[in-house]
């Protein structure tokens, strides 16, 4: 499998990731290389094999579909890079807003 | 007596209890350490106020007779682990400066059992690395050198600070997390014990996801008794992880203190056998066996058929996973935001200038393999051949208890080798991925030197949630091995 520069950007752009142009032709050829490297899978016959997700042979537990926290919005917003805006300043737990660029104009 | 930073975690122990040290004398002795040997830059953030308080904290417990498993005993946090109040970078840009308002789980039980805090390592950014060069804030320096040669040598990764840390005497164990080899890996590199545990044994819940269906923390000692004293620490069921497994946890200590393994049937993996394994590891693995065997054990061979394809199946599960799991860096809620004149904008400039290059690259691949019209032939063929992994195992196991294998194909390399080309450097990792595909535990013990001095380690494997017998063969091999070496000038 051989990627180029088109099929590169339109990944990026999936991801999200701002890739610069001059970059597209290396991560081309790494990301060609190593799809190359993985090919090598086909040689396996994998017809009927169940796939794994999980390797847990244990049953894991359930729990009651309960609230089990809350009312820490000040520790939510603690870390907001663009800064909070809170309903209530003298009460931060009262709740608040992460702050973005304008979506709707 | 000996300097407290000589110590074990055991020994530790026994010199605070009969208060030859306090908890205090314990935190200061190891301080200093970190400020002898910062240039090795095994740490982004040092808590040396954290570690007095704490320390202090232990003290006044102690006198009480409040003593926990680790009581007093310093250690060194991956910096992949949330700890409440103290920059959590998973050194990365993109992390920079968060500080987490909650305790991941796993510290929270060292804490509990009386552990003290010194600081956060290095790693690879995100835990995608064997090197620790992808790491934003600087590659970690391996204390070890080959002889007659001043070259800086890697530690490993992506727990490389961690491995370090411990090497250098500057904490008596720390904690790592091992997706496909990063704590075994670095442990061989830097001849000290480390350990990935069962997945499901320990808990994730506040450790940085890299691939969910594969992390695992785990712990990095000197010795294999002080590596079981912390796994029994930081193990058991935690409701906030579904995958932790509700099992009680056993004493892990008491196997590593009985290393009696007469009749323990230990599978050689013909299939690990493969060009490009330096020949001093071969000889060190055949010794290794020979070792066991004198302790009483008997060697098996056993195949498993589909451990080639191991690692390129990796390289699609843990990109998948790791694409998914770091999509929640999008500039909105917390670390690095690059303002842009729209939200895409603001998506694209924050997560193309947070994530370095190798970060970028798995996340690149997993978007791929994940888009429409690829799921099947990639991810979907990835869990098939995860499947036939498992399966080759279980066999395995039906004809003996334990696996004895090389870590790692090479000995530690010099910083900025292997880095042209990112398929050389997935290779280091082709003994320890296999395991990690079936969640099964591993213990990497040093046990030899190559030819230029540097340390070797050699890998056991068991069962699912049999660590016990993992630590029991370890304990044999590192009793077998005598290895006591301690790099020049640490």
């Amino acid at each position: 499998m051989s990627l180029d520069k088109d099929m590169v950007a339109r990944i990026a752009r999936l991801a999200r990731l701002k890739v610069p142009e001059e970059e597209l032709g290396t991560l081309a050829g790494e990301l060609s290389g190593i799809f190359a490297w993985i090919e090598q899978l086909n040689e396996v016959d994998t017809n009927n094999v169940e796939p794994l997700s999980s390797v847990s042979d244990v049953t894991l537990p359930m729990r009651g579909d309960k609230v089990t926290d809350g009312g820490v919005a000040a520790k939510v917003l603690f870390n907001a890079p663009g800064g909070a805006v809170y309903i209530d300043p003298t009460d931060k737990n009262a709740g608040g807003f992460f702050t973005v660029p304008k979506v709707v104009e | 007596m000996a300097a407290l930073s000589d110590l074990t975690i055991a020994q530790l122990s026994a010199a605070m209890s009969k208060k030859e040290a306090s908890a205090l004398d314990v935190a200061d002795a190891h301080i200093k350490k970190l400020d002898e040997h910062r240039a090795l830059n095994a740490f982004i953030t040092e808590t040396p106020d954290k570690a007095r308080e704490m320390a202090k904290a232990s003290d006044a417990r102690r006198a009480k007779g409040e003593v926990g498993l680790l009581e007093g005993v310093p250690l060194a946090i991956k910096d992949l682990f949330c700890t409440e109040g103290v920059q959590t970078t998973a050194a990365s840009h993109i992390l920079e400066g968060f500080v987490p308002q909650y305790e991941s789980t796993v510290t929270a039980n060292l804490w509990k059992s009386g552990a003290v805090m010194v600081g956060k390592t290095n790693l690879d950014e995100f835990a995608m690395g064997s090197s620790n060069m992808t790491s934003h804030f600087g590659g970690v320096e391996n204390p070890w050198k080959r002889k007659g040669d001043n070259r800086k040598l890697v530690p490993g990764g992506s727990s490389g600070g961690s491995a370090a840390a411990v090497a250098a005497y500057m904490v008596p164990g720390s904690t790592g997390t091992d997706t496909g080899g990063s704590i075994r890996q670095p442990a061989s590199f830097c001849g000290i014990v480390g350990m990935k545990p069962t997945y499901g044994r320990c808990s994730r819940w506040g450790v940085v996801a890299f691939a969910s269906s594969l992390d695992q923390p785990g712990p990095f000692a000197r010795t294999v008794e002080d590596t079981a004293l912390l796994l029994q620490a930081m193990s058991g069921h935690d409701p906030k992880d579904s995958t932790s497994a509700p099992l009680a946890v056993p004493d892990f200590a008491a196997a590593a203190r009985n290393p009696d393994i007469k009749g323990l049937r230990v599978g050689i993996p013909k299939e690990y056998r493969v060009e490009g394994t330096s020949p001093e590891i071969t000889a060190l693995w055949d010794k290794g066996m020979e070792m066991l065997k004198a302790a009483g054990a008997i060697a098996v061979e056993v195949s498993l058929p589909h451990t080639k394809y191991a690692l390129p199946a990796y390289y699609i599960v843990a990109p998948a996973e790791c694409s998914s799991n770091l999509a929640r860096y999008d500039g909105v809620r917390y670390g690095l935001r690059v303002p842009g004149k729209d939200l895409t904008e603001m998506y694209e400039g924050t997560r193309g200038a947070g994530f370095g290059k190798e970060v970028r690259r798995r996340i690149m691949i997993g978007t791929y393999v994940l888009s429409a019209g690829y799921y099947d032939a990639y991810y979907k063929k990835a869990q098939q051949i995860r499947a036939l992994i498992a399966r080759d195992f279980k066999q395995a196991f039906e004809k003996c208890d334990v696996l004895l294998t090389p870590t790692a194909p090479t000995a530690a390399f010099a910083a900025g080798d292997k880095m042209d080309d990112p398929v050389t450097m997935y290779l280091n990792d082709m003994f320890t991925i296999p395991a990690s595909m079936a969640g099964l535990p591993g213990i990497s013990v040093p046990a030899g030197t190559d030819k230029d001095g540097l340390p070797l380690g050699l890998q056991i494997l068991g069962r699912a949630f049999d660590e016990e017998t993992v630590l029991k063969a370890g304990a044999a091999l590192e009793k077998a091995a005598g290895f006591q070496g301690r790099a020049a000038g640490f």
